[in-house]
């Protein structure tokens, strides 16, 4: 695909790096001539020294021939009026990463109104990151699609489960929890279930489940999950907000270290729930008089990454606390990794792949009706993402799901009607706007009405 | 200096140019002639020399401004070596420095010669001869990257030390796009000027070293008139394809991807075009004032080979009056576009010059102003200013240093002056006793490696071999 990168920082250069070595043509547009002078020396991409939000720019850039342009400028506005141009003078698809909170919170709209194909938000995606590793525990994988926003968690079926034996249809009643399995692996075969499809012990299955729900359920079916009760933070910035309003929301403890008076009183207005400390992360006494050592996982979350890396592995030697850092920047990373620190996360490193996994679904979805497709279980299984545009029309609109009949080896996982994702009864129905994602085994699937039979 | 990687290109440039010389061999087969058994046998040498010793990729590929810098002028130093042997085996140049001195003049697009008689030659050879200035004009390196898929961004290091032009950029994001789209348009100018010629009724044979001549802007001819015998017809279509070929690839590109505006913005693209219209223009009134015009034809085709480094003659000129003698000498230096397969110090560099020293100017006039220098529209970066102009400091230094040793010759000023500017130009004939009826048999062994080394400096534009002659370019962790 023909890209355009607006913005040549660590996640703009991260992106090229990554799209070109997959043959992908990128251009980047940046401001600063030295930034472009050193992309083009250490990557085969083309540079353009100017600014994103101007047409002509664009224009040089080869904007009417592109596919895609992203925009990852230090600034919003930068980002989203580049994306806003691309979109009418070269009618492609476009990604903005958008970091203010307040941009964010209206994204549904932005997107609508300005054409977006997908808008990123890193503090929240690297949250999000943060609060799964957290969560699941580390046996378990975790597929994730639709821009990020439906988990798909695969589980072994341990002997002695409830499961072993047992049709799907009956799944619900015996452990009274909504659960959709879209995947089962059985040896070698990878089959789409249905109500008759029976469970054995051994098995793998792939189940759709928000991720706050993940703990009791594998109590239930027989898996051990250790009890995540506290969780302490090292610092207050946006990702310690958006985390610690996810761990809120499923219940677990949370208590954020932070220096700065003002932040404290701000978190504490926005998070009542949380216990919010005002002091230094780094002062070892405070850390040992608020329960370092008894504290179910540490996230470092400062600014400094020297600070973050030190906090860790203070805990390390101390507790036996689940350890995340985040290090900001990439450099010496093969290094930090050595050391006893937990999962590192970055955020930067976050954004690009999100962007990257999109790009692929997308380059996969090319020619076809689909929107995005993503592949899994080395490609034998496909999830698509089809929008229902608003003046479309078909028969399976509007009608309940149970009333409509599915080819074999096809399953509707989710709808996602504006930012609310169900998981699918029989008596929710498809509307135009929505997207419907389905997941299965057959290939070429070109249009929602190919699922139907 | 990572010298793995060195030689793994190496390797690769041996095989492109021993694949080269299976064309002569054919053309050697058709004609009959037995010297073109020794471009098969030196084509499966090379061929099995680079299988063997270069087959593997070394692990270490991270590449750089300094490599590439250094690979180019090698290559270029070790295609020439080869080049030369056909010349040697054959007979037809029995003199090693000679022979030498024949194929740097042919690769690097300059076509002087030290042949008095090139009608005796064998076809094969002169084939040869003559398919160098088409290999040499686009440049070697840039075939490599057209044909073979090299990870990794660092190959625009080899681009840029190889092309012409003050700042290569690419056209397409891809490296090998880039390459692959030069070669597109070099080869159908190529054909195009081909086709022409033979419905303009030119032998065959000539026919294609001419165009191979042409493309690259070399001017070794295949008679010993250069241009003077074939029809006017082929030589307006020479003038013409001569002057297309010193315009800057990049405008062509535009004109293929519909970008007008932008083809037509291009500043040097634009100053090349109206220095060679002032410059025939006054040739022209000069030599009618002077009683010695031959028809506009003769000063059109002569400008044009001289601007775009070709080096054809159709006429004499070194026995035109000193004003337009002096503007063909000036011509020399200006030379063809940035980007182009021409040579000389390129138009564009020349816009720089001026427009920096008009900066200055200002500069000294309102002590406090500001002004950024702009072409083809777009700020021209500080650094490329710069570098320009070292261009020109280095330029003169090696010229000042050619001129020195060549008068040690003995020969008049005219003649060493020129010949000088005509090699370090990439032009080819000069005035007296190397113009366009001359040739440089004469000079001793020492001007002539001044001349290889003239040559190959001027096709790579300098920095290239001189980092080769510093010492710090070697040094494995300097």
């Amino acid at each position: 695909m023909n890209i355009i990168i607006v913005g040549g920082g660590k996640v703009g250069m991260t992106l090229a790096a990554q799209l070109s070595s997959e043959d992908h043509e990128i251009t980047l547009i940046d401001t600063d001539s030295k930034h472009v002078e050193s992309a083009v020396a250490a990557l085969d991409i083309q540079g353009i020294v100017g600014n994103g939000t101007s047409y002509h720019t664009q224009l040089d850039a080869g904007v009417k021939d592109a596919d895609l342009l992203i925009a990852v400028t230090d600034t919003d506005e930068t980002s989203l009026l580049s994306c806003l141009i691309a979109k009418k003078a070269g009618d492609c698809h476009t990604i903005a990463r958008v970091r203010d909170p307040e941009h964010y919170n209206e994204i549904e709209f932005i997107k609508e109104e300005l054409g977006l194909s997908m808008a990123i938000n890193p503090e929240i995606a690297a949250a999000g990151n943060i609060y799964r590793l957290i969560q699941v525990p580390s046996a378990l994988d975790v597929d994730n699609f639709a821009k990020g926003r439906v988990n798909l968690l695969r589980l072994e079926i341990p002997e002695g489960s409830v499961l072993d034996g047992l049709k799907l249809n009956e799944v619900e009643k015996k452990i009274k929890v909504e659960l959709l399995v879209c995947i089962v692996e059985s040896g070698d075969d990878i089959i789409i279930p249905n109500g008759e499809t029976k469970l054995k012990a051994g098995d793998k299955i792939s189940v759709i489940l928000p991720i706050n729900e993940l703990r009791p359920v594998l109590n239930k079916i027989g898996i051990k999950a250790k009890p995540i009760k506290d969780v302490m933070i090292a610092g207050g910035g946006n990702i310690s907000y958006y985390l610690a309003r996810m761990l809120i929301q499923s219940g677990i403890n949370v208590k954020i270290l932070e220096l700065n008076r003002a932040r404290c009183e701000e978190l504490s207005l926005l998070l009542p729930e949380a216990i919010i400390i005002q002091g230094d992360a780094s002062d070892q006494e405070l850390l040992k008089e608020e329960g370092l050592t008894n504290t179910d996982a540490l996230v470092s979350l400062t600014s400094i990454d020297e600070e973050n890396i030190l906090l860790s592995l203070y805990a390390h030697k101390i507790s036996s606390a689940k350890c995340i850092t985040k290090i900001s920047k990439i450099d010496f990373e093969e290094v930090v990794r050595e050391l006893p620190i937990g999962a590192v996360i970055c955020p930067k490193r976050i954004t690009s792949q999100f962007i990257s996994s999109y790009v692929r679904s997308m380059q996969n979805s090319m020619g076809s009706n689909v929107e995005t497709l993503y592949r899994m279980m080395d490609d034998r299984v496909e999830a698509l993402e089809f929008k229902v545009s608003n003046n479309a029309k078909g028969h399976y609109l509007n009608v309940p799901l149970m009333e409509l009949n599915l080819k074999p080896n096809i399953l509707i996982c989710s709808i996602i009607r504006g930012k609310k994702i169900t998981t699918p009864r029989g008596r929710d129905c498809i509307k135009n706007g929505d997207t419907v994602i389905v997941v299965t085994t057959v290939t070429g699937l070109d249009d929602l009405s190919d699922i139907f039979a | 200096m990572n010298y793995g990687i060195i030689g793994y290109i190496l390797g690769r440039v041996i095989s492109i140019v021993a694949a080269a010389m299976l064309l002569p061999w054919v053309v050697g087969l058709i004609y009959n002639e037995k010297a073109s058994l020794i471009f098969l046998v030196c084509a499966l040498f090379f061929g099995a020399v680079s299988a063997i010793f270069f087959r593997k990729k070394p692990k270490n590929t991270s590449f750089y401004a300094r490599e590439g810098f250094v690979v180019v002028a090698l290559s270029w130093i070790v295609m020439s070596v080869i080049g030369a042997i056909p010349f040697v085996a054959s007979g037809a140049i029995p003199n090693v420095v000679d022979a030498l001195f024949e194929i740097v003049s042919g690769f690097t697009t300059t076509g002087s010669s030290i042949l008095r008689d090139v009608e005796s030659l064998p076809h094969c050879i002169l084939f040869w001869r003559s398919f160098s200035h088409w290999i040499g004009g686009m440049g070697i390196l840039v075939f490599i990257l057209a044909i073979l898929p090299m990870a990794g961004g660092q190959n625009i290091y080899l681009m840029r030390a190889e092309s012409t032009g003050p700042s290569v950029g690419k056209l397409v994001p891809k490296i090998q796009k880039t390459a692959i789209l030069l070669y597109a348009i070099y080869t159908a100018l190529t054909l195009t000027h081909l086709v022409l010629l033979l419905i303009g009724r030119v032998p065959v044979f000539d026919a294609f070293c001419l165009s191979f001549g042409t493309a690259g802007t070399g001017g070794f001819g295949v008679l010993n008139d250069s241009f003077a015998s074939y029809s006017a017809f082929a030589q307006i279509v020479t003038a013409i394809f001569m002057l297309l070929f010193g315009v800057n690839f990049n405008f062509y590109f535009f004109l293929i991807s519909r970008k007008f505006k932008n083809a037509f913005a291009m500043d040097d693209v634009r100053c090349y075009f109206i220095i060679y219209i002032i410059a025939s223009a006054i040739i022209t009134l000069n030599l009618i004032l002077n009683g010695s015009f031959g028809g506009l034809r003769e000063v059109l085709f002569q400008t044009s080979s001289i601007m775009t480094s070709t080096g054809f003659a159709s006429a004499d000129f070194n026995l035109w009056p000193s004003l337009s003698r002096a503007l063909m000498i000036m011509l020399m230096f200006t030379g063809a576009c940035a980007g182009s397969t021409g040579g000389g110090m390129k138009v564009s560099r020349f816009i720089i010059y001026f427009k920096t020293v008009a900066k200055e100017a200002r500069q000294l006039a309102h002590p406090r102003s500001v002004k950024v220098l702009k072409m083809d529209g777009k700020p021209i970066e500080h650094d490329v200013v710069r570098v320009v102009n070292v261009y020109l400091c280095s330029f003169i230094m090696v010229f000042a240093a050619s001129f020195i040793i060549v008068l040690l010759d003995n020969f008049d000023l005219t003649t060493s002056f020129t010949a000088v500017a005509a090699t370090l130009n990439n032009i080819g004939p000069g005035l007296n006793m190397v113009g366009p009826t001359g040739n440089f048999a004469d000079f001793s062994v020492l001007s002539k490696l001044v001349f290889i080394f003239d040559m190959l400096a001027g096709r790579l534009e300098i920095f290239p071999m001189l980092l080769l002659l510093a010492p710090n370019t070697w040094k494995k962790h300097g």
